[in-house]
């Protein structure tokens, strides 16, 4: 042990150069997992939004119209308490676990892949990540994912993907939610459309209402063809 | 929240440059982050002063940050500006064709160490 580190002639001070960015090891375990998941034949989904946006409900909808045809897991990540898990296990009966964060916004790499261990994998060709409600820090950590999702509610408004660029700018398809109430909120879904082609021209996006299960067809039929094609290819 | 996630990934990747050195202990740790880069300084060193005081290899080890300028490039005329001031629109000829250019790095530059002989 060390008392005294700076008065001592046979301690050298010295500079080291470093110039490594802070999500570069991140970077490197997600492109790691998502190798071992090719190898697996497992498909993850990162799964993204703010608070409320109707997550949950949505996963409900769309699981139990593909769950007859593959076979599909649950991870939910929140700072606390396992309300979603619970839930989607008594509504779908499909696997479901809680991952909790211990404080912190996001998920990365490594938590991911902790959470994947108590997955029965053999058994999995769909694991849904639905990653803490927060449309900021999720988006700067890459999760090995093998797409990124997120669901922009209409009370948000129609300004959101300006506001979160890197969020819109990450994500490969854009759920547009409760789509019903959109004569209330003045939302301006052609304008929520631009903007969203603004930061990332090859996102899609499917207006959906997950109470009334309007939309969500289409949501499915992209996520078993999804499967198929990382199962095949 | 999010800056001491980062946090603890700077201490990770530190704690692992000072192994491979034989360094007995670290004083200075100096950070380029980006103007846009999302990440707040004052918060950073405020989690960087919490987060080391339970390493230590880290004890009272200062946290430095450099802030590097945004900078955004058009893609219609081919000219570049600053990007907090104009945001996505070009301030020269209007366009939105834009992209950063840099100003979203958050990055170890440099650490100063005690070595051991």
């Amino acid at each position: 042990m060390f008392t005294n580190h700076h008065k001592s002639d046979m301690d050298k001070v010295k500079v080291i150069e470093i110039k490594k960015s802070v999500f570069a090891e991140n970077d490197k375990d997600a492109d790691n997992l998502r190798e071992e998941l090719k190898e697996k034949g497992v498909y993850l989904l990162n799964l993204m939004s703010s608070p409320g946006s109707g997550k949950t409900t949505t996963l409900i909808q769309t699981i139990n119209r593909i769950k007859d045809k593959i076979r599909v897991a649950v991870m939910e990540a929140d700072i606390d308490s396992d309300v979603d898990a619970i839930k989607i296990k008594e509504a779908t009966g499909i696997e479901s676990i809680q991952l909790h964060t211990g404080g912190m916004c996001h998920l990365d790499a490594e938590m991911t892949r902790q959470g994947l261990d108590n997955l029965t994998l053999a058994n999995t060709d769909l694991a849904i990540l639905e990653n803490v409600g927060n449309l900021v820090c999720p988006a700067e950590f890459d999760t090995g994912s093998c797409r990124n999702a997120m669901i922009l509610s209409v009370p948000e408004g129609h300004d959101k993907p300006l506001k979160y660029p890197l969020m819109f700018s990450i994500c490969d398809i854009v759920i547009i939610n409760k789509i019903d109430v959109m004569p209330y909120f003045d939302f301006d879904l052609e304008k929520c459309k631009e903007y969203i082609h603004m930061r990332n021209p090859k996102a899609r996006v499917i207006p959906i209402c997950a109470k009334s299960g309007e939309g969500v067809d289409e949501f499915a039929q992209w996520l078993l063809d999804e499967v198929k094609n990382w199962k095949n290819n | 929240m999010h800056e001491l996630g980062i946090v603890f990934y700077i201490i990770k990747d530190v704690k692992e440059v000072a192994e491979e050195n034989s360094c007995s202990h670290v004083s200075k740790v100096v950070m380029s982050i980006g103007e846009v880069s999302t990440v707040i300084p004052g918060y950073l060193t405020d989690c960087w002063d919490w987060a080391v005081k339970k390493e230590p290899l880290l004890t009272g080890c200062r946290l430095e940050v450099e802030t590097i300028p945004a900078v955004t490039h058009c893609d219609a005329c081919g000219q570049e500006y600053p990007t907090v001031e104009h945001g996505k629109t070009c301030p020269h000829c209007g366009s939105g064709q834009t992209w950063l250019l840099r100003g979203n790095e958050v990055e170890i530059k440099e650490i100063e160490v005690t070595e051991t002989e």
